[in-house]
């Protein structure tokens, strides 16, 4: 379903000397359907960047990225965003949201936005913010006021909501009580269940070990490093 | 290159080849070429000078270019370069399938008319009569953009610069264009009114399968509106791509100095 073959990655800073930063060379992975790969690897090894170019958000320089059979090295515009629509979804841990848009509202486009009925949408979000423990009296308010858990929360519930066929996942159980922490987990094992290619990363060692099939250690694609 | 097999593929709405447009010995815009499909919404950003609006105005006929083409898909005839049409066919290109919305409502609006005259004006221009029908459209527009209908016989002298710009958005899409030029359209208002116009437009956008080109210096504009981005200095294009892979990773010097100069809230 993923398939990364070669990939490089670096920085140039134009603005400061030109300076260039390597980040990943010859990264390379598959993820089968149904399948969860943990990126493992120390801080800046560059886990994050390598979600960030399985969602389109940062260029690679070299190498491919196959997603359900689309390319996504140097896609369109459009291609990348029916992509995202319709196949591949992203938890992030911040929350980015039109102000004033209701929370229901929030988390119910993802399915609306794939042409699904505003009821079956609005059923799934209901029972997806139920689930996550978000009260029902903030359902209405847009989830810019909301704290930093509940708008974590939030955003689980978005990204869960449709059930993509490959699912991108940065440390969806940080900073979770215990209680939704075991939702989310649950979540993530219904997903596999219903068929989905996961890449997650989990600073969260059990987590990781409950619903991760395999790691990939990013740490073996740093430039420099004699593999 | 793989094609997604659910997408259907449409022509492209409007095709811009080598756009160009030059002010005696200063260059407007240089060399612009890009095509815009249906239901996309493409960003164009840059700073003052940079040439964005030059060329917002040249592919919506408000100047003439130099050189270049812009064919636009016709609902009649198809593809047509709207640089060879006549005056007259361009003047009903601008009041049925193309809206504008300018920065200034003041330069959209007819400020000595109703509010609900400003809007079934435009109808009337392609031809509705009954006075009903325009009354109840008027009504509904006016609704849609969360102006209350008993403002609706006051002139837009009297409405705040958000409503106002509430207002030119309803009387440009109430003969449902297919694609609308936006020049800076949230400038000039307070950030709260923005916000407000932004998730409107956004809904409005969205709803309505429309294309539209947003010039605009605002990169949180952008990010809410736009799925694409072309980012413009000196007249030219330097950098394309998605919203927020241009914006999260910039590969040009000059988006980068952009992206980075804007303060963190």
């Amino acid at each position: 379903m993923i398939e990364v073959e070669g990939l490089g990655k670096n920085f140039t800073l134009h603005n400061q000397g030109g300076a260039v930063i390597p980040v990943l060379e010859d990264a390379h992975f598959t993820v089968a359907p149904g399948e969860c790969v943990a990126l493992t690897g120390a801080s800046g090894a560059g886990k994050s960047t390598v979600m960030r170019i399985l969602y389109g958000n940062y260029l690679a320089q070299a190498g491919r990225v196959t997603i359900g059979g689309v390319d996504l090295t140097g896609a369109e515009p459009r291609t990348i965003l029916t992509l995202r629509r319709q196949t591949l979804g992203y938890v992030s841990q911040f929350l980015r949201v039109v102000p004033r848009v209701p929370t229901l509202q929030v988390v119910a486009e993802p399915c609306l936005a794939t042409g699904q009925s505003e009821e079956a949408a609005v059923t799934r979000a209901r029972d997806l913010l139920s689930r996550l423990n978000i009260p029902e009296t903030l359902w209405s308010l847009s989830p810019t006021t909301f704290s930093g858990g509940e708008q974590q929360r939030v955003n689980i519930a978005r990204g869960f909501a449709y059930t993509y066929p490959a699912l991108l996942l940065d440390e969806p159980t940080a900073s979770l009580d215990p209680v939704n922490r075991e939702v989310v987990l649950s979540l993530i094992e219904e997903a596999k269940a219903n068929g989905a290619a996961i890449v997650g990363i989990f600073h969260d060692v059990e987590a990781r070990a409950r619903v991760a099939d395999r790691e990939v250690d990013i740490g073996r694609f740093t430039p420099g490093r004699a593999a | 290159m793989t094609k997604n097999q659910n997408i259907p593929e449409r022509p492209p709405l409007l095709e811009v080849h080598d756009l160009t447009k030059n002010y005696g010995a200063r260059t407007g815009c240089a060399d612009v070429s890009f095509n815009l499909f249906p239901g996309e919404v493409m960003g164009i950003v840059g700073e003052s000078g940079s040439g964005k609006s030059t060329l917002l105005n040249c592919l919506a006929g408000q100047l003439e270019a130099d050189s270049g083409a812009v064919m636009f898909d016709t609902r009649a005839d198809g593809p047509r370069d709207t640089r060879l049409m006549s005056e007259a066919e361009r003047r009903m290109l601008g009041r049925t399938d193309w809206a504008f919305v300018h920065q200034n409502p003041r330069d959209g609006l007819r400020m000595r008319i109703s509010a609900g005259g400003n809007v079934g004006e435009r109808l009337m221009a392609v031809g509705a009569r009954h006075y009903g029908d325009i009354r109840s459209a008027a009504e509904d527009w006016l609704t849609r953009v969360e102006i209350a209908t008993d403002r609706m016989d006051d002139r837009p002298a009297a409405f705040s610069g958000g409503m106002q710009q509430r207002l030119q958005i309803a009387r440009n899409l109430v003969t449902g264009p297919r694609l609308v030029f936006m020049d800076e359209p949230t400038g000039g208002l307070d950030v709260s009114v923005q916000a407000r116009l932004l998730d409107l437009l956004r809904g409005l956008v969205r709803r309505m399968g429309l294309s539209a080109i947003i010039v605009t210096h605002d990169l949180a504009v952008v990010r809410l509106l736009a799925d694409r981005l072309m980012v413009m200095k000196d007249g030219r294009v330097v950098e394309t791509g998605l919203t927020d892979q241009v914006l999260d990773d910039p590969q040009h010097a000059y988006t980068q100095l952009l992206v980075a100069s804007v303060l963190q809230v």
